[in-house]
């Protein structure tokens, strides 16, 4: 036991010290950050820049004052002008584009269209757009003449919102919201996808290095293979491990920093408009929540996420993270050190490499379906299967499972687990010491049952 | 009494045959070279007694007690395929197998410290392995080998990648660990290195021991029947019934001549009969060397 803790101690030290290791560990949760914060600072950069638009209709004034003043921009309705005349001199007059709108507009759909030296934003264009379709739509159902209809339309505007609830075993409801579901289960799938893949070919490299180097032969007349096979998947786990930690705290740090200095110049309630506006856009089908672009709704509609997301079983969550990351990051890495005792350099794991990767590449589909339908029979039994389960599971837990397949797959997890690491542990120690000849999978299974 | 005995040891890759039935016996404080052509088995013998592998059968002592795992302490192991990792310093790596082998860090350190100054590769204890050269690297790893004290030593292929001077220091280095009490194995296929340290040698053919024995034994018993005879001044002897002449040279003054015996006449019988020829130097039986002796029986055996 003493000596594993020597290996692991090595593995980890001599890793962590490495130039990559410390570029990649602060340049990561900068990205990060920056991927987080960016965009945030241009929306706001973006609502702070005020457009005036001249407004064109060659006086036929039949959508005057249709299209509304929002807080960027301002629709200035101009008579008795001429859009040629006003092309060359528009910016000089302080506009930021002209809009001209043909009479013809209400039965020719593309008869309208705007000039300007940028190209306009989508948010304008759509807000320009939804008026004066709104308008043609209302022109034209007064064509029929019916009474009160100003009423009957304020009567059948409506918002709509769907909201989703969940019955805990108790019978309480519970606001949930799919859109954080979806988010965790993807963030937790691909997750595992990467720290499994990531250190396990690490783990792989490490071993073909001892191979090449001819370290191996010393260091196992004094330790058991085993010992040093296991030192080194620990080791990386560590180190793994040490680098989620950093980017975590950097990633919160750096972001909070930027939040609190940037973004304190402008005032709140903008900020916590536009943010989850722009978040649950992308949402919005999928979420099946029916949002009308009004913004109102969406303060409350954010602070709701948030308790949604506190709603989340965190602690089972973790355990399980925990659980399949350690069984499912053994599991692989065993296999990868396997191969990498089989060959005599890096070039010639590609024929061993492909069988692995593919489940691997697998579970990471299969949870990305998972997402859509967490219920699905591919989806269970993919989180039963031990070689995808550590990504599937993962990715099903925030839609709520059945403890009891939790249980089951966890068991089936362990056994496999277990032989994994055992086969791989007699593959290794066969293969550490072949040198020159081309390994196949059959010549491994040979070594398998090599006695001692 | 033997230190390390191995008795009907056998192992078996897949098919093939690495060992079949093979004993040594190493008597303490003795070194033993371990001969044999190119994949007759000897790795697989030295890995087996380093418990690396396993034999299928067979047993093996340490001490005239059964061989446990917890003896990777008493053994100290050079592999003829031996590397360091490359881009580790050097004094921490070599601390790192210190402790593999369960030195405590202070001792170690104490130990490696008077090592690296013996064999003057102190300045080299911050560098990194890539920076050093195939010798100073070999340097390096017999300190590591050495450094636990251990009973039982096993070289493979030492010299290797040394220049004479090195070579020398290192043999100095393993004869005073004998002196100190350490037995030592010692697998090689250079011949000269055997006759100058082994004591005893067991040659290793197809995974069978063909030959074995104390190496002064061997050589005489291959010697039958040879003399090397010098004479002062010029001089030449005629072959008669007893013996023939097999080589007549002279160089500087010295007549050296070679005669194998037909008849079991005696040596002083032929002194007799070449006295009269010139005044005599010296008389001895000449020995074959290891070299010859190796290819002699190896082929013998294909």
């Amino acid at each position: 036991m003493n000596k594993i803790s020597v290996i692991i101690k090595r593995e980890y030290i001599t890793r962590v010290r490495k130039k990559s290791f410390i570029i990649m560990t602060i340049l990561a949760p900068i990205l990060m950050a920056a991927i987080i914060t960016v965009p945030t600072i241009l929306m706001m950069n973006q609502s702070g820049d005020y457009k005036k638009i001249a407004v064109i209709e060659d006086n036929s004034n039949l959508f005057k004052g249709v299209i509304k003043n929002t807080k960027d921009a301002e629709f200035v309705y101009l008579e008795n002008t001429r859009v040629d005349d006003l092309k060359k001199t528009f910016e000089k007059a302080g506009y930021y584009g002209i809009l001209y709108i043909s009479p013809e507009l209400i039965n020719t759909p593309n008869a309208a269209y705007i000039i300007s030296k940028k190209q306009p934003p989508i948010g304008l264009l759509t807000h320009i757009e939804s008026s004066l379709k709104k308008e043609i739509e209302r022109q034209k159902l007064l064509s029929y003449k019916i009474e009160n209809l100003d009423d009957i339309m304020k009567n059948v505007e409506t918002n709509v919102s769907v909201q989703t609830k969940k019955l805990d075993e108790s019978g309480v409801e519970q606001g949930t919201s799919t859109g954080i579901a979806m988010a965790l289960a993807y963030i937790l799938g691909f997750l595992m996808y990467m720290l499994v893949f990531i250190f396990g070919a690490q783990v792989m490299r490490g071993v073909i290095e001892e191979k090449t180097s001819r370290v191996v032969e010393v260091i196992i007349s004094s330790v058991k293979p085993i010992q040093l096979m296991m030192g080194k998947i620990i080791g990386i786990a560590l180190v793994g491990l040490t680098q989620f930690l950093i980017w975590i705290f950097l990633t919160v740090g750096i972001v909070g920093v930027l939040k609190t200095t940037i973004l304190a110049k402008t005032n709140v309630t903008e900020i916590s408009q536009t943010m989850p506006q722009n978040m649950m856009a992308g949402n919005q089908q999928t979420a099946g929540t029916v949002k009308t672009a009004d913004a109102s709704p969406a303060l409350s509609e954010f602070s709701k996420m948030l308790d949604n997301a506190m709603n989340q079983p965190w602690g089972l969550i973790i355990v399980c993270f925990i659980f399949y990351f350690v069984t499912g990051y053994l599991l692989y890495a065993s296999v990868f050190a396997a191969i990498g005792s089989a060959v005599d350099n890096e070039t010639e794991t590609q024929q061993f490499m492909l069988p692995v990767t593919i489940p691997i590449i697998l579970g990471l589909m299969v949870a990305m379906g998972t997402m859509q339908n967490p219920e699905s029979p591919l989806s269970f039994w993919c989180s039963m299967i031990p070689l995808t389960s550590p990504i599937v599971m993962m990715a099903r837990i925030p839609f709520g499972v059945p403890g009891w397949q939790i249980a089951v797959s966890m068991a089936i997890m362990l056994v496999t687990f277990a032989a994994f690491v055992w086969m791989a542990a007699k593959v290794y120690r066969t293969g550490i010491l072949m040198y020159g000849k081309k390994t196949s999978w059959k010549e491994m299974w040979k070594w398998l049952r090599y006695s001692g | 009494m033997a230190l390390f005995e191995a008795k009907n040891v056998t192992k078996q890759y897949g098919s093939s045959l690495a060992l079949d039935n093979v004993s040594i016996s190493v008597p303490e404080q003795c070194i033993y070279g371990l001969l044999g052509p190119n994949g007759a088995g000897k790795t697989t013998l030295i890995r087996i007694i380093n418990q690396i592998t396993g034999p299928d059968s067979g047993e093996l002592f340490l001490n005239g007690k059964k061989l446990v795992p917890s003896d990777v302490q008493l053994i100290g192991y050079l592999p003829e395929e031996r590397g360091l990792y490359k881009k580790m310093k050097v004094g921490e790596q070599a601390l790192y197998f210190a402790q593999l082998k369960g030195l405590p860090k202070a001792e170690a350190m104490r130990r490696l410290k008077y090592w690296f100054k013996k064999l003057d590769i102190i300045d080299w204890w911050g560098k990194k392995v890539e920076e050093l050269s195939k010798g100073m690297a070999q340097k390096v790893q017999f300190v590591t080998t050495v450094l636990h004290e251990p009973k039982l030593l096993i070289f493979d292929e030492p010299f290797t990648g040394f220049d004479p001077l090195n070579t020398k220091i290192v043999k100095d280095e393993i004869l005073f660990l004998r002196e100190r009490g350490a037995t030592i194995i010692f697998s090689t296929h250079n011949m000269e290195s055997v006759e100058e340290l082994c004591d005893n040698i067991t040659l290793i053919n197809k995974a069978k021991t063909i030959l074995e024995g104390s190496v002064n034994e061997i050589r005489s018993k291959w010697a039958a029947n040879e003399y090397d005879l010098v004479f002062n001044g010029n001089v030449k002897i005629e072959g008669n019934g007893h013996y023939n002449i097999l080589k007549q040279q002279n160089d500087n003054d010295r007549s050296v001549i070679r005669l194998k015996t037909t008849s079991d006449i005696s040596t002083n019988d032929i002194l007799q009969n070449v006295m009269g020829a010139g005044s005599i130097i010296s008389f001895n039986p000449a020995l074959p060397s290891m070299n010859e002796i190796f290819i002699r029986v190896v082929e013998a055996r294909n």
